[in-house]
């Protein structure tokens, strides 16, 4: 069984996109992160994006980075991340959690111990943002063994016979880059996006969930009408920066009350009902 | 272990790897561009007239070939082997990094890319860019990080005399790796129509291939110069390596050669047994950070580590994958040089010969400085003197405790 295809099928069967939220753990601190993590399923979370820290966050946007910045300074570490999984996965037996970041931390704790880890953690899937498909045979067959996917992108510049050659070893499902940036600087081009999923959609059955842009309950409803998943991290995590200053209940309140309006909208997108 | 191919001068292989190390570790948006850079390079390689206009320019442009000059008064101070310096310190700008700027900007050309941006340290290669985009009439936006700004101001000027612009960056160290970092961010936002002037062997393939191929004239006019001089190769080749530009520029063409010996020195700042320093070849391990496989400072949990030099061109955690390569077969002897000793190098050289050199290859001077005394007066060392110091005149009176 595979919690993130199950939960896919299940969103097609009730026909309506998955809300992603993108979290950094151990943002602002692992304690807070684990409450927040917790906590996003009753939200409205139907899949959880969740990043490993990383020094030199080169596809990131100010918000991400400083969320990685943050998380870091706090001791963030991937056996702690890994640690704040297994804990999750104790009391939510579904939502699936995708590891997202870069490669060099992967690296270093070492590729096969790392899918091994993982799987056992109770994560479904990674992103890593710097592993291309000319390169991540190294990671991607080793966590498929463990039955863990390696989610691939697809963006404004892959072509046709690129995009043939991504979907031919992809699983879980595909993550569409709305624009060519790094994250939380451009808004979403949702003519664009509707031409790309067209596009994608003639290649594969795969669920393709869209981000990088998305910020406002707005957008994510926009989103929704024609993807499979609507991914939102810089909102996100900027709403931790925000609320910082004011004690951790706060933030975890913020974050959550972002995050139900943000589900909400996107799963009210298909009924035509989109909330203010 | 790795095979070895027959000629060290064929790496990489048509996946960008040397050995273990290199490939193209770049987020989806940017590899089909990394391609068309990769098919537009084979192409130029091919055509006899990207060489003829290359080669035009680096002679009345650049003011190439560079002299290959005995030192005669080192030489006889240190007591020991014969010091030629390959003068790179002459070229137009002022060090190597013009050589790779003017092949690069040429590639823009053909790719019919319209805008220029470069990460810089020491900001030579800042400057370098700054150039020849003043040279074809391309806008550049060159990112620095802001420490670099503070210790290398003469260049941040002469980058805006040029016309272009400087932007400072505020995140991490705030050194040649966070302005890396911050360059492609905006590479990868502006794609359609902003060309990279990487300005090192470092980031993804063809990088570390093209870069190494346009500062290959270094070493091919020094062992052309050699011959002519003293009939006969050098026993030793040495260079500073921060990236591994003008090291891997002056050593390629002497890798198939196995009379003669190559080292390459890095930046130990206060020591390699000091937190401070940017010895990643001596003190790192092979991780993935901008592009590439290569050896790193990083910490255990794969976050990359500050380096720290007082030389802001050799201020970087990471090297060249071919740098790495060469190492592990052993091809290559990778030594390191504290800043105390680079400063010594640095007054030892402008007293000694009237030449002041950039603080980078101050490094290269006092690793010769160590050994020359200890090898016979037959022996010959060629030292790539990759930069002049006036750009380093400032850091270097404050460490001396002068106002300027
Ligand atoms: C004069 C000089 N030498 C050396 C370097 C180090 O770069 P690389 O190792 O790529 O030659 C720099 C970098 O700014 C430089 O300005």
């Amino acid at each position: 069984m595979s919690r993130l295809k199950d939960k896919f099928a299940a969103l097609k069967k009730e026909g309506r996109a998955a809300f992603v939220p993108f979290i950094t753990a151990g943002d602002p601190d692992m304690e807070t992160s684990f409450a927040i993590l917790e906590s996003l399923p009753a939200a409205g979370a139907d899949v959880i994006e969740l990043g490993l820290p990383f020094t030199d966050p080169m596809a990131d946007g100010p918000a991400v980075q400083a969320s990685s910045v943050r998380a870091l300074k706090a001791g963030a570490s991937t056996a702690k991340v890994l640690k704040m999984v297994e804990k999750f996965r104790k009391k939510d037996k579904t939502t699936p959690i995708v590891l997202m970041g870069y490669y060099n931390p992967v690296h270093a704790y070492g590729t096969a111990k790392f899918v091994k880890d993982v799987a056992q953690a109770g994560v479904d899937g990674l992103i890593v943002v710097d592993l291309p498909m000319e390169e991540d045979e190294v990671l991607r067959v080793p966590a498929r063994a463990q039955g863990v996917d390696l989610i691939r992108f697809v963006t404004p510049t892959t072509d046709d016979a690129r995009l043939k050659r991504i979907v031919a070893d992809a699983s879980g499902y595909l993550y569409y880059v709305s624009v060519a940036g790094v994250t939380g600087t451009k808004a979403v081009p949702e003519e664009e996006v509707r031409a790309a999923l067209t596009r994608i959609r003639a290649a594969t059955n795969l669920p393709c969930a869209v981000g990088f842009g998305i910020r406002s309950p707005e957008q994510a409803a926009g989103i929704a009408r024609i993807a499979d998943g609507v991914v939102v991290g810089s909102a996100i995590v900027g709403r931790v920066a925000d609320n910082l200053g004011h004690g951790k209940e706060r933030v975890v309140a913020e974050v959550l009350e972002l995050t139900r309006a943000l589900a909400g909208s996107t799963h009210a997108a298909r009924h035509g009902k989109v909330p203010a | 272990m790795n095979q070895i191919p027959n000629s060290l001068r064929s790496a990489p292989d048509t996946s960008g790897h040397f050995g273990a190390y290199g490939g193209r570790f770049v987020a989806e948006t940017l590899m089909p561009l990394v391609l068309s850079l990769e098919a537009a390079y084979e192409a130029a390689k091919k055509d006899p007239a990207f060489h003829a206009e290359l080669s035009d320019l680096l002679k009345h442009y650049v003011g190439r070939e560079s002299p290959l000059y005995f030192a005669e008064r080192l030489t006889a101070h240190l007591g020991g082997a014969k010091i030629y310096l390959k003068r790179e310190d002459l070229n137009h700008t002022g060090a190597h990094k013009i050589n790779n700027c003017l092949g690069q900007i040429l590639l823009a050309k053909r790719m019919g890319k319209t805008r220029i941006i470069a990460e810089t340290g020491a900001g030579q290669h800042g400057v370098a860019t700054a150039t020849v985009a003043a040279r074809f009439g391309l806008p550049c936006t060159v990112y620095m990080g802001e420490v670099d700004m503070e210790r290398q101001k003469p260049n941040v000027f002469r980058m805006r005399l040029l016309g272009a612009e400087v932007k400072g960056v505020s995140s991490g160290s705030r050194t040649l790796k966070d302005a890396t970092n911050e360059a492609l961010r905006d590479w990868v936002a502006n794609v359609h129509d902003t060309f990279y002037i990487i300005g090192s062997v470092v980031g993804p393939h063809p990088y570390p291939a093209l870069v190494r191929d346009f500062q290959a004239v270094i070493g091919n006019e020094t062992r052309a110069q050699m011959l002519d001089r003293e009939k006969r190769l050098p026993d030793l080749v040495v260079a500073c390596v921060g990236g591994g530009s003008n090291a891997a520029g002056m050593f390629h063409s002497f890798l198939d050669d196995a009379g003669v010996e190559i080292h390459g020195v890095e930046a130990a700042g206060d020591g390699v047994d000091t937190p401070r320093h940017a010895a990643t070849i001596s003190k790192g391990t092979p991780g993935v950070l901008h592009g590439a496989r290569s050896y790193l400072l990083q910490d255990g949990d794969g976050q990359i580590l500050e380096a720290h030099s007082i030389s802001a061109g050799l201020d970087y955690p990471g090297i060249g994958p071919e740098h790495s390569w060469l190492k592990d077969i052993g091809r290559v002897k990778y030594h390191s040089v504290t800043d105390q000793e680079a400063l010594d190098a640095f007054m030892l050289l402008s007293k000694l010969e009237g030449i002041i050199p950039a603080l980078e290859p101050a490094h290269a001077i006092a690793h010769v400085s160590k050994i020359a005394g200890q090898m016979k007066s037959d022996r010959i060392i060629a030292l790539c003197l990759s930069g002049r110091g006036d750009k380093d005149i400032f850091s270097v009176a404050e460490k001396l405790g002068e106002k300027l």
